[in-house]
């Protein structure tokens, strides 16, 4: 890299890093006054996060601050602590922040990284909208000018036309004006992104809403009657920013409430930030892989000195890193100037700060809790599967009664409990759960990777399969199989999207397959999947999987037709020599040539009912010829398909091609026509394809290359050499 | 190194609906080795049962080889450990259980007991068949360990009677065996790189046994070597498995304490739930 693109680099960095303060500033005074800190402990938290984890820090573009999934865990240790008394509160809670940045930095060193996978996405999903609404309710309240209302989450939903009410009949000027900036506040958030204006967009939503407000003082100043809105309802700042640290109070040390309130902080800041870490990863132009582990230990210290000073827990957030990936930024340089940015703006414009109204930046934190329960969300659960919903649901509801620990615990129980009864099978999860269940290898044949799945695959043991895919460099091919694994829940399936996506910008790929036979209910690829015994088995009643929709797409590519379900022909095998035994169980993913000459198909045989051999589940390309051909069988290796154990058949050497009969197992009854089929041009063809298994019944092959389903690379490359083969036979 | 060959094989016949499967394979076994076979029944001899068994014997399909059965009531253990001593047996052939409705397979507790006690070579069926399934491959453990050169030789000699043409050894290495944690990209291709150059180690140590085999018995034998890096005797039987072989060949296990089956490892995985037939090689 030359000096000068450093330089722009750089450039690029601190213009980045300018944008983000801008968004960061109202953000960060909001959710300290919404945690019930005073102002400045957001803006603390920014300034030492943006710094520490600059420094320290093992992820790229994110940036780090006080997060939203805190603000109710804050709120109610400063509640609790305090017991009534706000300030008290504070100095607890900032002593249960420092606690906590220490045990985040325990977890980073004891490389708890993939901490947050071991929750089931729904059930998170569910706690998050709860934190969401919980945000949404109150401050709704300060939004409208009402400072003293409390009260659990449905109390402050029933008290909604109360506090309308009120604020109509009882309200003073002064509410009157903070309660119309509240709501003005609120339009310019949610309409901005519907404002197709390029020079209204330079400045950020949250901007516009301080913009707003120092506007409206401004009008009032300069007419000489001054600010209306009383002076609770402004920020209030230190009179000297750098004098008076507060102490925190660590006396609750011996009460089990003080270390409950350090554990959910704990657990919900490490959450909030590796998810936000996955997250942003998924957004980072240059690809790059966060280190988590690093990134944790830099955000426990980055909150050890937050809390000393007086701050909040520092967390990775996403929303401020997308838009820092949006301006350009390419390294941690942009959190750092973030940083810089924001503590001289509230230096310079503390004044300013100063008539600021709470009710603007409760609208923005509003429009943040709505975002995180959105109906959208609601309607999403649903798609995915109705216990999906359910889960999501119980989650939510009890977040919202009891407390954020008790929340996502009732969410996990219920997920299980919601797995168990789709499998009518406790035993399934009892008997497998500590057993090792994935196994992972590089194919020599073809340096793919083979990740093999067995038992069940849900939020319980994803860890040992994640532990699998995080060694495969992401540039190979990877096949993830799931054939033989007999529930995957949606958890997982969200995961291996996450997986799909990071192979793919890195040039590599990773596929699944064996998730097609799967039972389901849902239309929507990540629903739950489960192989319950045969008859009971409901197939393709459910969406189609990705593989599905790629195969499908396949088809389409060659103007050939598509089946789901096409209908079993138990005796299609039967036809070659080699399958003479074998019984088909199903045919599923017909791919059809319109001449019906060439089809690729999955199948599920066994050896016959006999032979008490397992099914096999594999991919066949059938190619229907016209002129006449030899019986043969072509193989690299002799596995299952021999010929070999008929009558009259023999192992056929070609002494003309000599290196050919060395690495070819080709069999056959008719010696003398195999070898005249097997001429120089077709010996090269056959050598150059090796890798395929090939077998002729003299009117049609069949052709096939793993003991598994092909993935929708593999199936493409079948079609090739079909055809091909075709073309070379009837020409 | 001599090469040890099995002139007597033991197995345990009771009147399940698995009897005639079980027969007529151990009757095979003993064709293809050229061996003796001892079928022991645990319980008294009874006319009835003789004549069942003669009968059964009768419907074998080819040449019989040198039989005899024996008759003892007792403890089956005790009974068949005692047989396989007494007889000088090579081979033991046992039956597993298969679990109901599932394709999984497990060992009851008299086979699990047979498995851990026995003096000689164990084989586990996990399906028995009256028909002949010709075995096409084999896996075999290659791990680093002093007993593994031994039964990559069994493997060889057992699979060259039976007729198989492939062979995979599969070198188990354990993960912790690559020092580096995998957190981000540099981590990764260091990692990546350390395993590769695991790999050959592990390759030409297994390339110097393989050297070691007479060519006598190595025949056709079609011979790949796989490394996997994962649990010890966990992966081994799930590759097995994927790869739909007919055969596992293991090494015996030392000496279990009731700590090793609480805690399953190595052969344990294997033995709670069977890929396949599994050869245990003492």
């Amino acid at each position: 890299m030359g000096r000068k693109t450093k330089f722009a680099h750089l450039r690029s960095n601190i213009f980045a890093g300018f944008v983000v303060s801008l968004i960061a500033m109202p953000l960060a005074l909001g959710l300290a006054i919404a945690s019930g800190f005073p102002p400045i402990a957001g803006i603390i938290a920014s300034v030492v996060g943006g710094l520490v984890v600059a420094l320290f820090g093992g992820s790229y573009v994110t940036i780090t601050g006080p997060g939203n999934g805190l603000v109710v865990v804050l709120l109610g240790a400063v509640t609790v602590l305090g017991e009534g008394d706000m300030q008290a509160g504070y100095l607890y809670a900032l002593a249960a922040v420092i606690l906590s940045g220490v045990l985040l930095l325990v977890f980073g060193f004891l490389r708890f990284g993939s901490l947050s996978d071991f929750f089931p996405a729904t059930a998170l999903q569910g706690m998050l909208s709860a934190i969401g609404i919980t945000i949404l309710l109150k401050q709704l309240y300060v939004m409208l000018g009402d400072l003293t209302t409390k009260g659990a989450a449905l109390d402050l939903f029933l008290g909604i036309p109360d506090l309308i009410h009120a604020l109509i009949t009882d309200g003073t000027t002064g509410q009157w004006y903070a309660a119309a900036i509240g709501v003005a506040s609120l339009f310019i958030m949610v309409f901005y992104s519907n404002i197709r204006n390029r020079f209204f967009h330079l400045v950020p939503a949250p901007m516009w809403v301080v913009l707003l407000a120092l506007g409206f003082d401004a009008y009032f100043s300069f007419f000489g009657q001054g600010n209306p809105i009383s002076k609770e309802l402004l920020i209030s700042l230190p009179e000297n920013l750098f004098g008076g640290l507060p102490t925190p109070n660590f006396s609750k040390w011996n009460q089990s409430t003080f270390w409950g309130v350090v554990l959910s902080i704990t657990l919900i800041s490490s959450i909030e930030s590796l998810l936000s870490i996955k997250a942003v990863d998924k957004l980072d132009p240059q690809k790059r892989r966060s280190n988590a582990n690093k990134d944790m230990k830099a955000l426990g210290l980055a909150t050890v000195v937050s809390g000393f000073l007086g701050g909040m827990n520092v967390v990775t957030v996403i929303a401020r890193s997308s838009v820092n990936v949006n301006n350009q930024a390419s390294n941690r340089s942009a959190n750092f100037f973030h940083a810089v940015f924001l503590f001289v703006m509230v230096l310079v414009f503390q004044d300013q700060l100063r008539r600021i109204p709470l009710t603007a930046l409760a609208a923005i934190l509003v429009y943040t809790g709505y975002k995180l329960a959105s109906p959208v969300i609601f309607v999403r659960m649903y798609q995915i599967g109705k216990e999906q919903l359910l889960v999501f649901l119980t989650t939510l509801i009890a977040t919202l009664l009891t407390d954020l620990i008790t929340g996502i615990l009732i969410g996990l129980a219920t997920t299980f409990a919601v797995h168990v009864v789709l499998n009518k099978a406790f035993w399934l999860f009892s008997r497998n759960l500590l057993k090792p269940n994935v196994l992972m290898y590089k194919e020599t044949e073809t340096q793919n990777y083979y990740v093999g799945v067995i038992h069940f695959c849900t939020f319980l043991n994803f860890y040992k399969l994640k532990s699998k895919l995080d060694v495969i460099p992401q540039d190979m091919r990877a096949v993830v199989d799931f054939s033989l694994c007999s529930f995957v829940d949606h958890t997982v399936q969200e995961s291996l999207q996450n997986y799909e996506d990071l192979f793919e910008r890195k040039g590599g790929a990773l596929e699944i397959i064996g998730l097609d036979v799967h039972d389901t209910d849902s239309s929507h690829p990540f629903a739950v999947r489960t192989l319950r015994p045969m008859k009971t088995l409901r197939v393709f009643g459910g969406g189609r999987t990705k593989r599905q929709q790629q195969l499908e797409a396949l088809a389409q590519e060659h103007g050939w037709t598509y089946t789901e379900a096409p209908k079993t022909n138990k005796a299609l095998l039967r036809g070659h020599p080699v399958y003479q035994t074998a019984v088909v169980e199903r045919m599923y993913n017909m791919l059809e040539e319109p001449k019906n000459s060439l089809s690729l198909f999955d199948i599920t045989y066994s050896e016959g009912a006999f032979i008490a051999k397992e099914n096999v589940q594999t991919t066949f390309l059938r190619v229907t010829l016209e002129k006449p051909i030899p019986i043969f069988s072509f193989d690299r290796e002799l596995l299952l398909e021999k010929l070999s154990h008929l009558a009259g058949v023999h192992d056929i050497d070609f002494p003309d091609f000599p290196e050919f009969s060395k690495d070819f197992y080709v069999q056959g009854d008719n010696p003398t026509k195999v070898r005249a089929f097997f001429n120089a041009k077709m010996v090269s063809f056959f050598s150059a394809y090796g890798f395929y298994h090939v077998m002729s019944n003299g009117k049609e092959l069949l052709v096939r290359q793993f003991l598994r389903p092909a993935t929708p690379a593999e199936a493409a490359a079948m079609i090739e050499f079909g055809l091909a083969l075709k073309k070379k036979i009837d020409g | 190194m001599q090469q040890k060959q099995y002139s007597t094989i033991v197995v345990g016949v009771a009147f399940s609906p698995n009897i005639q499967a079980n027969i007529f394979e151990a009757l095979r076994m003993s064709v293809l080795f050229n061996a003796s076979l001892v079928m022991v029944h645990v319980g008294e001899q009874t006319t009835e049962k003789a004549a069942a068994l003669e009968k059964i014997i009768a419907g074998f399909d080819g040449d019989l080889p040198n039989y005899r059965v024996l008759w003892q009531a007792g403890n089956p253990v005790d009974v068949l450990l005692h047989a396989c001593i007494s007889q000088k047996a090579n081979l033991l052939i046992l039956g597993a259980i298969k679990r109901e409705g599932l394709l999984k397979y497990y060992l009851g507790s008299v086979a699990r007991k047979l498995t851990r006690k026995a003096p000689c070579d164990v084989l586990l069926l996990i399906k028995p068949s009256v028909v002949r399934v010709p075995c096409a491959s084999a896996v075999v453990n290659g791990l680093a360990h002093p007993k593994t050169e031994e039964a990559i030789e069994r493997a060889f000699y057992v699979l060259s009677s039976l007729g198989a043409q492939k062979l995979t050894v599969v070198e188990e290495i354990p993960e912790d065996s690559v020092a580096i944690k995998v957190d981000d990209d540099r981590s990764l291709r260091q990692s990546t790189i350390a395993k590769e150059r695991i790999k050959l180690r592990e390759n030409s140590r297994v390339q110097a046994i393989l050297k070691h085999i007479p060519t006598n018995i190595k025949g056709r034998l079609e011979v790949v070597v796989q490394p996997i890096f994962g649990t010890r005797g966990y992966s081994i039987g799930h590759y097995a498995r994927v790869v739909r072989a007919d055969l596992l060949v293991m090494n015996a296990p030392r000496k279990l304490t009731l700590w090793d089956r609480l805690f399953p490892h190595d052969l344990e995985y294997i033995l709670s739930d069977l890929p396949t037939d599994v050869l245990i090689v003492r």
